[in-house]
């Protein structure tokens, strides 16, 4: 077990290094350079100056050298100056990163606890009208584009019912939870809705599965009521395949929080990738970009450790 | 009951077993509706005596009429054939990208599980790391790829499709996993059967024990896998678009469609409801096709 995790530790480090250098690549096929804005910025420059002002950032050099000048300053500490938000990349990043945790993790609460049950009522009783019913609403969910459910939800609560903000994260002038919660709401209900039918599709699955073996009629045979045995019999075992999924999951809600963010101007972490590659903004989107990767990366660990912990029937050398 | 061969066999029990999937089999239809209908987009612009690019600056967000069935846009362009015209781009875009994704996961796959040994190990680490990546953020980054800067020939990167090309291209990039790790586990366990050991005596060379013995047993999996993947790809494709990223006007799709409705939110929400329409159902009609064809093409599946 421990060989096993050092084993995927050791790749998950490589593949965010492998990654830390293509987006560092990509970087610089972004279109304009930072010289171009200075350029753009102070019309009286000749290019001698450009060339100079180049030379002096080290931008003249070849692309593996610049990469390793800045994985030296990184790995230092030094992780840049964030030219949208004018201030060091982690200070810009701090912030966005927690109100993201903030948004899944009520996003992910939510989901679990409308998607868990309904899969569960779903798979004891499959191809009811009860199953049927809740499986086209977890195929809608599941095909619905988020940023379009996010336009739907806007029009119908902020333009036509007006009870609801368009986006944002609070009034101004005006402080305390109930306001900032109110501008949650919505956010939070776009995720919840895009990621519901996936859990209960993967519940659903997982405990029809678990009530075909063979210890689920031994645990009949024996006289369990129906209740023990698919609290106490099927679902601890049903768990193990949702609990990883949840984990590997993360990153896909990832992609779905940057969507929402942006559309509602909530600023977290998608918002800000996106924006800081829109923006030129090349210090803060790599860095950006790298601690999306890590957080997607740990997501997949996650999942895997969970599965081997929670199943003592894997063993990993 | 005359006697028939096993394959007719096979194929009726799958068309059987298809038709019984209610969901599947209306899906299949809208998509063919949805399919004629954007094919046919310029015989209906000929029809109702419009053009989709033609701007009016004088009849905007004109409510439902004969002459636009649907009313017209923020330009005064009608709603219909724009729609019908987007249909066509995004259909287009999503089918082949996903034949192009599918076609990577296949060879891919075929080489890990048939070699096996050190090239298994190599491609499926590779494949496990493009999994974990955060797929959206990076789709972003590769669409905001300057393709100056990639020394592209000027006559491609100056191209009115290139905007195409470039979104088929990068979800085939990211969107090859599935496929590849289907692929692999099933010609690992293929090429242990004793066919595959015949063929090999027979002097076969690794190249045509693949392609020929092999690849029409992963058929069904394969399939499967790329009907699922289209909604997928047209969901990014629509999201990529809607940022302004994806497919550029005028070129219409049915995510950058969408792009200017969030603006318009305030005066035209109409705007932003049919493109969005289409899409899901779109989507949604792919995902219940793919599930219809896993029950009808796995033989282990109990007939309903």
């Amino acid at each position: 077990m421990s060989r096993y995790l050092a084993l995927r530790v050791v790749q998950s480090a490589l593949v965010l290094g492998v990654m830390s250098f293509v987006i560092y690549g990509l970087m610089g096929l972004m279109p304009g350079d930072p010289i171009d804005l200075m350029i753009s910025a102070d019309p009286k420059m000749t290019s001698e100056d450009a060339a100079r002002l180049r030379a002096l950032y080290g931008l003249d050099k070849p692309i593996v050298e610049r990469y390793l000048n800045w994985l030296a300053a990184a790995l230092g500490g030094d992780l840049g100056f964030s030219r949208l938000y004018a201030r060091p990349v982690l200070e810009a990043l701090a912030p966005a990163l927690g109100n993201t945790l903030w948004l899944l993790g009520l996003s992910i609460a939510l989901s679990l606890a409308i998607g868990l049950p309904s899969g569960m009522a779903a798979a004891l009783r499959p191809y009811s009208r009860l199953d049927y019913t809740v499986n086209l609403i977890a195929f809608a969910g599941n095909s619905v584009p988020v940023f379009w459910l996010a336009l739907l939800l806007i029009i119908v609560f902020a333009v036509v019912l007006g009870v609801l903000p368009a986006g944002g994260v609070g009034t101004v002038g005006e402080a305390g939870f109930g306001d900032a919660a109110r501008y949650m709401v919505l956010p939070v209900a776009t995720l919840t809705i895009a990621s519901v039918g996936g859990h209960t599709r993967y519940m659903r699955a997982a405990m029809i599965e678990v009530l075909r073996q063979d210890y689920i009629r031994t645990a009949r045979a024996k006289g369990a009521g129906p209740l023990r045995v698919v609290l106490r019999h099927a679902l601890r075992n049903a768990m193990i395949p949702v609990v990883t999924i949840v984990a590997l999951d993360f990153g896909y809600l990832f992609s779905g929080a940057l969507i929402t963010e942006t559309i509602f101007a909530y600023p977290g972490m998608g918002k800000l990738i996106f924006d800081s590659i829109m923006g030129n903004d090349f210090n803060l989107a790599l860095v950006a970009l790298l601690f999306a990767t890590t957080l997607t990366l740990a997501g997949n660990l996650l999942a895997d450790l969970a599965y081997a912990w929670l199943d003592p029937r894997i063993s990993y050398r | 009951m005359t006697a028939r061969t096993p394959t007719q066999g096979m194929a009726a029990l799958a068309a059987r077993r298809f038709s019984r999937h209610r969901l599947a089999v209306a899906s299949a239809g809208v998509l063919g509706v949805l399919a004629l209908l954007s094919a046919a987009a310029p015989l209906i612009e000929a029809a109702l005596g419009v053009d989709s690019q033609v701007v009016d600056l004088f009849g905007r967000f004109a409510p439902p009429s004969v002459a636009h069935p649907l009313g017209t846009d923020e330009l005064g362009r009608d709603l219909l054939v724009r729609l019908l015209r987007g249909g066509r781009v995004s259909l287009l875009v999503g089918l082949t990208a996903a034949l192009a994704a599918a076609l990577i996961g296949t060879v891919v796959g075929l080489l890990a599980g048939y070699y096996g040994g050190r090239l298994d190990g190599l491609l499926m680490r590779f494949t496990d790391g493009v999994i974990s990546l955060p797929l959206l953020p990076l789709l972003i980054v590769l669409a905001a790829v300057d393709l100056d800067k990639l020394g592209l020939p000027d006559a491609l990167t100056a191209s009115e499709d290139i905007s195409l090309y470039r979104i088929v291209a990068i979800v085939a990039v990211v969107g090859w996993t599935t496929v590849a790790r289907l692929v692999r586990g099933a010609a690992l366990t293929l090429r242990e059967r004793e066919f595959v050991l015949a063929a090999h005596s027979q002097g076969a060379s690794g190249l045509r024990v693949m392609a020929v013995h092999i690849l029409p047993n992963l058929a069904s999996p394969i399939v499967v896998a790329t009907t699922l993947s289209v909604g997928n790809v047209i969901l990014l494709e629509s999201v990529l678009s809607f940022l302004g990223l994806g497919i550029q006007p005028p070129i219409p799709s049915w995510g950058n469609l969408l792009t200017n409705a969030q603006e318009l939110i305030w005066t035209a929400p109409g705007l932003a409801f049919y493109p969005g329409v289409l899409i899901f159902v779109t989507v949604i009609a792919f995902n219940f096709l793919g599930d219809g064809l896993q029950d009808a093409l796995d033989p282990r599946s109990p007939i309903r």
